[in-house]
Formats: structure tokens, sequence, C-alpha cells
């Protein structure tokens, strides 16, 4: 880099400007230069701060530098007359070779960004309202100023102090962005904060109530704007980053925050007048149009009918054929009507049943916790065969290529044949399998408790591993050339199907033996921190998280435009699986650990109230 | 070589009509489906390795008097029986600043990003003690443009830059963006799919209907990024993964290229070229005569499958 290109320098501790402010240090630095902290040499018997903010003119054109000098003393002027307690006092300015100063008010405390970035979780409503209220009366001030009004244009949580007594502080004026016109070329960086018509070119006061509402929707989502795509506030109401917040308020940031100015509050006055009311919490903002969401009451969601087994259904029914087949754990597997509900047979096993039953040309597969994998006539409810493995059997077989696939707490994975009943190979994976195979194209994956993540062929061989820190139970999704899974680690996973490298990796709050099931480009999955998430499929981006009351270790469904999932709280829920809104729950009196079947527009769900439900779906 | 085969090719198909009398308004046609045109355009080998057939093309432009594009490339193949893994990197910056440092901001940022995607990623997996890797590849390409952001801040400090950079690996291509050069994906039908988004103020300000396309065009601020390599403010990358499609291309470019040249004429020259180099030389060419008013960088990835 050429010596005339060095960044420019900034002034060191101990100098002296204009033999008069003494430079202690930098606590800022803009784009056009820094702002320091320095003592006023006029006052020799008492330690007199001030801050020091220097903008560098940087313009090549010696009439371009002339102009900025002049716009700049004639905003300075400006600003020195200018007289509130939240507005620094201004007592210098003067320019010195290619920079100009302005000698303020020291402010001891911190700007709003250091605040956002020292707190854990969200501010607390009532201090940002607090803020919020004397931001509009220091607005309402510059708005109301004579002859012209004056526009902050550039509100920000870094731009408001907060004193040491609490109180706010307005601290950059625009003045350093005159030093900004005299740059060419494309201009970076965005505002963030600012409306869209200041990119139109014009600033009025109702683009500072716009940053203003900005500002407030930072504050209480803790979502820096300028992280966001410009103008995506409609899309992210407060309240759906940060439920606490009352829906009054969300009413007040959302009418500041219209991209038409004349929905906004049409002065500070105005906004200060909505805020001090949802302060108050009077119920007065009732004009401005709060979202309610329309929830069906769950009272009125009736069961078509319930089939009762001697023991907690924990896993998953399947429906073939007009039948729903579903295993519980008083060791039965149970053939019922579909359309009814009626009994019309069971199979008695040693064990509990939480493995998912497959069914293929009139043959029923499923593991039990005897150890064996059976194999049952699905219309006499007679065994045709079984095969037994050393421990029990609680992953969910799947048949391919003639071989039912399938493995055992006993620590292999089986591919067994269904003609000859006999195995043509195993995977020594020396760890439980409960995970249900997936399998596309040529290969097979399936995730172990130890944590390892296994692609195999239709040989037997192992094309790739990967590992997981804790136990995958979570049973792998393949779609458009990427695995999906989750893990007792507390990630949700996307690998590249071919070669196992991992692609993007989601942080849940706690671990996840939930299977994800994908609409577009939208994956969705279950975890124990009680939330259904919905994920971009190529970015790993959280599209929403829904609360439930317990664990969701259920697998979530979709059907048509809604998602189905059950929790441990006993609650099936339907959302709508675009917004993540809750359409309708209905409770069931236990958990609900096993994933919804949908079936003409009917669902089953087995609880452990020991009941399989059938719901219109 | 190629040239002289198609030429083969098309008499020999000239003597089998021969003599027939239908002429192509005499007969119905209808579109043909997806199934159809997977068929005809899938070639009937298969090669092995999977590979990639890359091209690029760069220039200054009719009107710049200098060129603030960069672009990289890089394409490797490993298979030792047990893997056979495609990978590359397809990389395009552009520039800006109308500092001193615009310049140089762009191939800054190119090698930065390269150099690190290279020794945490492509390093590491020909090394003889693999290790699974820590970190995913959309983790890897965040910090790798990162990296860009630092280099460019300390080597160009006021300049800035766009970067579009897709690592290819095995099937799956994941694209991290940053401004307004874009990356396509091109079927052989004729769909051109722009698979980024440009971070530019006027094409958000269109999405909301503050603009219309006319003014957005003549908008004093249409150079406008929200987000480039390089800003003061924060921002994340756009950062998504992708199957590559196959029959198909890659394209990456600048907007000397795309505000230029007209979609459909890109994909007649794409479908045209006997190759992607070729393809790369006349999208620049067309850009150029029509005014190149800016720089033009282009690069295209072909996925053989």
């Amino acid at each position: 880099m050429p010596e005339n290109q060095a960044p420019i320098q900034q002034l060191q501790p101990g100098y002296v400007l204009v033999d008069r402010y003494a430079i202690q240090m930098v606590i800022g630095v803009g784009g056009m230069g820094s702002v320091y902290r320095a003592r006023d040499l006029h006052f020799p018997n008492v330690v007199k701060l001030v801050a020091v903010k220097e903008m560098i003119n940087q313009a090549p054109d010696p009439l371009v530098r002339k102009t900025i000098v002049q716009n700049f003393e004639r905003e300075a002027n400006i600003l020195v007359a200018l007289s509130h307690t939240s507005i620094p006092k201004i007592f210098d300015y003067f320019t010195f070779e290619d920079r100009s100063y302005l000698v303020l008010e020291y402010i001891h405390g911190k700007d709003l960004e250091a605040v956002l970035n020292e707190t854990e979780g969200f501010l607390p409503e009532d201090m940002v309202i607090g803020w919020a209220i004397e931001l509009c009366d220091v607005l309402q001030y510059l708005h109301n100023h004579k002859p012209e009004p004056i526009i902050f244009r550039d509100m920000k949580p870094s731009n408001v102090m907060v004193n040491q007594q609490g109180h706010i502080m307005l601290v950059d004026f625009g003045i350093a962005k005159i030093f900004r016109a005299g740059q060419k070329g494309t201009m970076i960086g965005t505002e963030g904060y600012s409306p869209p018509e200041q990119y139109r070119g014009e600033a009025t006061p109702l683009a500072d109530i716009y940053a203003l509402g900005a500002t407030m929707h930072h504050l209480l989502t803790h979502r820096d704007p300028r992280l966001e795509p410009p103008f995506t506030f409609a899309e992210r109401p407060v309240r759906k980053e940060n439920p606490s917040i009352s829906p009054e308020l969300e009413a007040v940031i959302n009418t500041a925050l219209q991209y038409n100015p004349l929905d906004r509050f049409q002065s500070a006055e105005a906004m200060k007048e909505a805020l001090t009311v949802v302060a108050r919490k009077t119920g007065a903002l009732s004009r401005i149009a709060v979202g309610t969401s329309q929830i069906t009451n769950e009272t009125s969601i009736k069961p078509l009918w319930t089939f009762k087994c001697e023991d907690e259904i924990r896993g998953t029914p399947t429906c073939d054929g007009g039948m729903v087949f579903v295993g519980a754990y008083d060791n039965n597997m149970y053939a019922l009507n579909a359309a009814d509900g009626q009994f019309v047979w069971k199979f008695p096993t040693e064990g509990g049943i939480v493995s998912k039953p497959l069914v293929n040309e009139g043959v029923v597969y499923f593991g039990s916790e005897d150890g064996n994998l059976y194999a049952i006539s699905s219309r006499t409810g007679k065994i045709q065969w079984s095969y037994h493995t050393n421990a029990p059997i609680r992953c969910s077989p799947r048949l391919a290529e003639g071989h039912v696939f399938f493995g055992s707490d006993d620590g292999f994975f089986n591919a067994v044949n269904i003609m000859t009943n006999r195995l043509t190979w195993q995977v020594d994976a020396s760890t439980p399998i409960r995970s249900a195979p997936a399998i596309s194209g040529d290969l097979i994956y399936f995730g172990c408790e130890s944590g390892d993540f296994y692609s195999v062929d239709f040989r037997g061989q192992t094309k790739w591993r990967y590992k997981a820190k804790r136990a995958i139970t979570s049973s792998p999704l393949v779609s458009q050339g990427v695995v999906f899974f989750a893990s007792v680690d507390s990630s949700f996973y996307a690998l590249d199907a071919k070669s196992g490298w991992i692609i993007w990796r989601f942080r849940m709050g706690k671990g996840s033996v939930s299977s994800p099931c994908r609409a577009e480009n939208d994956v969705f999955i279950g975890s124990a921190d009680g939330f259904i998430y919905s994920v971009e499929a190529t970015n790993a981006k959280e599209i929403w998280r829904f609360k439930t009351d317990h664990q969701v270790s259920g697998s979530p469904v979709i059907y048509k435009d809604a998602l189905y999932c059950g929790s441990a709280d006993g609650n099936l829920y339907c959302i709508e699986y675009k917004s993540g809104r809750l359409r309708w729950k209905f409770s069931t009196g236990g958990a609900i650990t096993g994933t919804p079947v949908i079936n003409n527009d009917v669902l089953y769900v087995g609880s452990a109230d020991h009941l399989l439900y059938a719901l219109v779906a | 070589m190629k040239w002289e085969w198609r030429r083969f090719l098309f008499s020999f198909v000239k003597k089998i009509f021969h003599g027939k009398k239908t002429t192509f308004s005499d007969v119905q046609t209808a579109p043909l489906s997806e199934e159809q045109l997977k068929a005809v355009s899938i070639a009937p080998v298969a090669l092995r390795p999977l590979q990639l057939l890359v091209g690029s093309a760069q220039s200054i432009g009719k009107q710049r008097d200098h060129n603030e594009d960069s672009l990289f490339t890089l394409n490797a193949i490993l298979a030792d029986g047990t893997s056979e893994l495609p990978f590359g990197i397809f990389m395009i910056a552009d520039g800006m600043g109308g500092h001193q440092h615009g310049e140089i901001a762009s191939g800054v940022a190119v090698r930065a990003f390269s150099h690190y995607m290279l020794s945490r990623l492509y390093l590491p997996f020909i090394n003889l003690i693999s290790e699974s890797p820590g970190e995913s590849i959309q983790e890897l390409m965040e910090t790798a443009v990162h990296e860009s952001q630092q280099a460019v801040v300390r080597r160009a400090p006021g300049g800035g830059t766009t970067l579009t950079a897709a690592l290819v690996l095995g099937e799956q291509v994941t694209i991290a963006h940053v401004g307004d050069s874009r990356a396509y994906f091109v079927y052989p039908d004729g769909r051109m799919q722009v698979i980024t988004h440009d971070h530019s103020l006027v094409h958000r300000l269109v999405e909301l209907g503050q603009l219309n396309e006319d003014e957005a065009l003549s908008h004093p601020q249409r150079n406008v990024l929200y987000r480039a390599v390089g800003q003061s403010e924060p921002y994340r990358p756009d950062i998504d993964t992708y199957q590559l499609p196959h029959p198909g291309s890659l394209l990456i470019c600048s907007d000397g290229l795309w505000s230029v040249v007209a979609e459909n004429q890109v994909f007649r020259i794409i479908k045209n070229a006997a190759n992607p180099s070729i393809a790369c030389h006349e999208l620049v060419k067309a850009a150029n005569d029509a005014g190149g008013p800016d720089n033009i960088s282009v690069v295209l990835v072909q996925f053989l499958a």
C-alpha cells in the first residue's frame, strides 16, 4: 500500500488541541473521524471533561472542501442555540487544517447499542417505553424548532446515550453527514433504521418517527435491523420475537413503522401520547387494530372415534387399506377399522411396541421390545414369520429391494430378505439403533445411540460416517441430495447425502429425538426444549418456533397447509406451517410421543393415556 | 474437432431423412414434459468421476478506464475408489467506492475468501490423516466472508465490494452472497433462475412498491447497496445450499452483464456455445456490443454427470 494511503491518524492521548483540549482517550470511531474524551484546560482548577468530535475533510476538490467547512459552521451555529435536557450542550467548534471539531458536553454513560450488547435476554418493556417517551419529547422539541424544523435523521441505538441518572441523551446530530457529501461513488452500508421515503430524498419529521419505531423494535427484540433485509419490520412484529411485549406497545411500534408516512403518528407528540397511554395500560389504544389470531376453541374439536389399549401408546400408527395398525406397551399390535375404530384383530408379543408398523402387500412388519421383528398378515393377524435379534427392537423397519431394513438395541443394523426370511447382511454399529432408516437412491441412512450416523449401500458397505456429539435417535429425512436429522446434542443437522459433509447445523435449546419433515423449502422438527421449529432448508435460518408446554419427542407432519405435532404436554397442535400460528389444539390425557398419521383428512394419533384418537384434520 | 463431428452428424441426419416431404408447419407440436426433456437432454454416457466444466471471461467494458472486478475459479477432482468428489470454488467480486481503494477491494476479498476455504476445507480434505470437519460448510463460508471483510477493511479501507462465491462439493453447491452480483441456475429448457438476492436499495424499494421498475432504473441511488464486503455496519451474508442442476449450469456474473444483456439472450448464448469458455467470451462480447457501461465478469460451470 503506498504511504499516502495510510489510514488516517488519530490524535494521541496527551496531545493538546488548539492549546486548550488535552486528549485523554478515543471514545468512538466513525466513518469521518474519531470522538475523543478531552480535558478542557481553560479550567485549571477543576477537571472539566468534554467530548471532542473530529470530522476529517476528505474531499479532494478545494472548492468542495470549502463548501463543506461552510456547511459545518452553519450547522454548528444551529446546534449551539439548542437547549434541551436530552441534547448535549455544544461549547465550541473550529476547523484546524483538514479537520473540523465540535466540542460537546461529555456524558457519563453508555449508548443503547452497548446496553443491548451487554444485556442477556430482553430489556424490560417499561424501561424501553420510558426511553421512548423521552425521545419523543426531544424529537418534539427539534421538530418544532423555528424557523426550520430540525430533522435528526439518524435515530438508532448507538446515537442514544443513557446517562448515570438513567435519562437519555441524543448524541450524534447529522452534522457528520456534511463531510460525506465530498465522497463520490457507491454508498456502502445500510441505515437499517431509515424509512423508505428517505431514499427518495425526503426527510421530514415523520422519518424520525419511523426511525424511533425501528430503534424501539431493535431494543425490544434484540434483532439488529442492519442484519435483516431493509424494510422488513412489517414481517417481524415485536411480539413474534418477544411474546412478553404487550399487544398495545406492538401496535404503537407498528404505527410508527408504517411504510407510508401518512399512516404513521403525524407528530412526536402523538406518539408520546400513545406511549403514555400504553404505560398506563388504560387500553385506550383499541382504535389501533391489534392483530388477533383466530384460534378455534379447543373444546370444539371432537374425535371421530377413540380406541382404548391396555397400556400407553408411545409409537406411531400406520394407515393402509382402510385399516389402522398401532402397537402399544400392552405388548399388542392392534388392527382397527379406520372408519369407525372397530377392533379387527390384535397380535400379542412379549414386549412393548414403539416401532411404527410397515405394511406391504398384505403383510405388517414391526419390531417389539421382545427382540423380534414380526411379519403378520394384515387381514387375519396371523404370524407369517419372525426374525430374532438379541435385544429390544425400537426402530421402525423400512422396505426396499425385497429386504426389510431395521436396527436393534443389540447394536446391529440388519437387512433381512422377505422371501427367504434370512439375514442378507448386517452392519455392526456396536450401539443401539433406534432411528428408522431412510432409503434414497442406492444408499441407506440411519443414526445410532453412540452419535454415529451411517450411510451404507445395498451391499452393506459403509459409504461414509458422521459423528454427532450425542445419540441420534431421530429418523433421517433425505430430500434434494441432503440428509436432515437431529441429535440429543441439541443440533439439527443437514449433511450432503453423497459425501456426508456437513452443510449446516441448527442449534436448539435442548436435544431432540424428533424426526424432521419438509414442505417446499421449510424443514420442521421438535425438540426437548418444548419448541417446534421451522427452519429454511437451504440456509438453516429460523422461520418460526412454536412453544408447547413440554418436550416434543414426537415428530411433525405436514398435511395441506398445516403442521400437526404432538407434545409431552398431552396436546396435539395444528399450526399453519407457513406462519407458525396456532390453528387449534386437542388435549389428550397423557403425553404424545408418537407422530400423527393423516389419511383422507382423518388424523390418527396415540397417547400415553392408552387411547388412539381419530380426528378430522 | 467437436465442430467437425457435429457437422458430420448433421449431414448424417440429413441423409436419413432425405426424401421425406414433411415440412415443419405440418407437424403438430406440444411442449415436452419434464420427463421427456430429461430424457432428451441427459447425455447417455455416465461420466466417471463426476466432473465440472468451467469457463470464465472478464472485460473492462467500453466506458470505464479501470477494472474493479475480480474473479476466481478452481476446479478439482479427487477420485480414489472410495470417494469421488468434485470440488470447486467459483467467485466474482465487483469492487466499488470511487475511492482509491475501490479498485483493490475486490481482489483482496477474492484472495482472502479462497485462501480461507482452501486452507480450512480443501487441504484438510486431501490430507492423509483426515479428520471429519468440525464446522459446517455454511459456517466455513460465513467465516470466509468475514475474512474477506477483515481483509478489505485492512487493505482497502473505504473501499467495498460485492462477493458472490459458489462452493461445489459433490452434487451440492453452497453460495455465499453479498451485494448485487448474481448467480443463476440455467436449465436446458430456457429457464434462468436467479438464486441470489440483490442487496440493492432500489431492488428492495421496488419490492415494497415504493418505486416502480422505471424509477429504479433512473434512481440516483440505483447503485447503492445495503450490503457490501467492507462496509462498516454489521451484516450477515446470504448463505444457501442447493443441488446443482444437471443437466444445466451455474452462471455467476457482475451487474456489467446482467443489467446490460437480456436473460433470453444470455440463455441463447450459453445454449449455442460449444463450451463454457466460449460461452463466457460471447457473453462479455454481448455486453460490450450493448455499450459496455461497466466492467464485466462471468463464470460458467457445467456439471457433467
